[in-house]
């Protein structure tokens, strides 16, 4: 694991601070009248989409494209793949046209990791999502946004997550958001809770680094950010819980929970959300909710993936020469 | 040389420094008119300190508040693949922007042009300003690029083979400009 991105897990701790770190000088190009970066000029950036997820590709269009890479839009449906091309066929079609970078989404766990490690493509791979597995930039922005609602956007530079008390809170078993979350800020030093009915919890979950909880309401007051994951009603076929309505009356987040919460708890959501499912509209719509903040912090966080990534960064610490804060005019 | 190079010596010290930083100021001034609409960018990270200590000196002779911000450059380097990726520094522009205004970069040494290219393009995703002048505390020739400074601190001839260091007291202790032999690591091509 060097030129890739594929689990949050892979990141070390300096890894995920320079991300985190890079991300917030990103974020202020934001703020200027002309939102584009020269840096990744003359590079090319595949947006590869074995899945749908218009979210997730809008933001990494955005991030790229602020970084002025050329990018390239792949999307299965309609191209050869759904005329049974296979993925290794796909990646040196790819590596044929000199792509520089692939961001991969994919319904099959370790999709990405076979394309960075196969020897079937030179391009540094991104992992966007692969099937119940990982997605380490939804964590890594997650990080980002935790990290400045609660050390502080300056204050923050530099520090993880230590102490703090995150409660992720919904399907478990279905989400990579939740694995590469825990992965991530088990990392950064954060205590992270899940909360899910025992239905929801994928078998083996005692090994990871974090607390099990089925008790919503015993959990909030000790939470300094809590984040609801959707419940994927195109998942749910195998009856993992009674009703929504049920669902929603243990493990949904209202009003009367968030007020629960300690005062300078936020409440998170990768999104899309559902709400009067495990959201009522009070709590999306209150501005403790940093739904729409997330979004935007996602695109300053993929910018900085890509620019360590395609800079030549090496995100282990093994074989790599550090990087560097060195800018003198000495060569 | 032999990688038994002799220690850096010392080309200007703390009170040196001062003395030169007072000269510039006032030479803003004069070729400024009043320096009127006059905003500093330091470029990270000595220049901030001396675009810092430059608007202190400002304001002292013009008793008035001089914008100073510092405008990070690493994004727009020319040399970004040859390197592994750097870490970024803070940009940050005055409330009032730059349009229209006399901006003078400040940086530490002079010496390929290329930073300061660098800055020029950054500069101009920005705003547009309506001059840039470029102040430095040390010039040290072997320009790549046709760029000169229009503030000198010190004009100091080197040879390629030697290295001009500066250090300041808010990022390294002291305030000196040190002239030391690049050291050249065995086998290493320089």
């Amino acid at each position: 694991m060097q030129r890739h991105l594929i689990s949050a897990a892979d990141l070390t701790r300096d890894d995920a601070i320079q991300i985190l770190d890079t991300a917030e000088e990103m974020a202020r190009v934001a703020d200027r009248p002309i939102k584009k970066l020269p840096t990744l000029r003359g590079r090319t950036v595949v947006n590869l989409f074995f899945e749908d997820s218009t979210r997730t590709r809008i933001s990494f269009e955005a991030a790229e494209k602020r970084l002025s890479a050329d990018v390239i839009n792949f999307s299965a449906k309609g191209s050869s793949v759904s005329k049974g091309e296979s993925l290794k066929d796909t990646a040196q079609t790819l590596e044929a046209m000199g792509v520089d970078a692939v961001v991969i989404r994919h319904g099959a766990s370790g999709a990405p990791y076979r394309l960075a490690n196969s020897g079937w493509i030179d391009a540094a791979v991104i992992n966007a999502g692969d099937g119940t597995h990982q997605h380490p930039t939804q964590a890594l922005l997650d990080a980002f946004t935790m990290r400045r609602r609660l050390v502080g956007r300056d204050a923050g530079l530099g520090q993880d997550l230590a102490g703090k008390r995150i409660t992720i809170v919904g399907d478990i078993l279905h989400g990579r958001v939740a694995r590469s979350n825990v992965d991530l800020l088990h990392t950064l030093g954060a205590e992270v809770t899940l909360v899910a009915p025992p239905t929801l919890l994928p078998v083996g979950i005692e090994s990871w680094p974090c607390e099990i909880s089925y008790d919503l309401d015993a959990t909030l007051p000790k939470s300094d950010a809590v984040m609801m994951l959707r419940v994927q009603r195109e998942r749910m076929n195998a009856a993992f819980f009674p009703t929504e309505r049920e669902y929603s009356r243990r493990y949904g987040l209202d009003g009367d929970r968030m007020a629960r919460m300690p005062e300078h708890a936020i409440v998170m959501h990768p999104g899309p959300m559902v709400r009067g499912m495990e959201i009522t509209a009070e709590v999306a719509d209150s501005d403790r909710c940093t739904a729409i903040e997330q979004v935007a912090n996602g695109v300053s966080t993929r910018m900085a993936v890509l620019y360590l990534l395609l800079g030549g960064a090496v995100f282990d610490a093994k074989n790599a020469p550090a990087a560097t804060h060195t800018r003198t005019e000495e060569k | 040389m032999d990688s038994q190079a002799p220690d850096p010596r010392p080309v200007l010290e703390g009170p040196d420094i001062a003395r030169v930083l007072t000269r510039i100021a006032h030479e803003i001034v004069e070729r400024a008119k009043g320096a009127d609409d006059v905003v500093l960018l330091g470029i990270p990270t000595r220049g901030v300190f001396l675009a810092q200590r430059l608007a202190a000196k400002l304001e002292e002779i013009t008793d008035r508040k001089i914008p100073v911000g510092s405008l990070d450059i690493t994004m727009y380097r020319d040399d970004l693949r040859m390197q592994p990726p750097r870490a970024l520094a803070r940009t940050e522009i005055p409330g009032d922007g730059v349009d229209g205004r006399l901006v003078v970069l400040v940086d530490d040494v002079l010496f390929s042009g290329r930073t300061i290219r660098a800055a020029l393009d950054a500069l101009n995703d920005i705003g547009r300003p309506r001059a840039v002048q470029l102040a430095v505390l040390v010039d040290r020739g072997h320009r790549e690029l046709p760029i000169r400074a229009d503030y000198v601190g010190k004009n100091l001839p080197t040879s390629l083979r030697e290295t001009v260091k500066v250090q300041l007291a808010e990022e390294d202790g002291r305030d000196t400009v040190l002239l030391g032999a690049k050291r050249t690591a065995p086998g290493a091509q320089q």
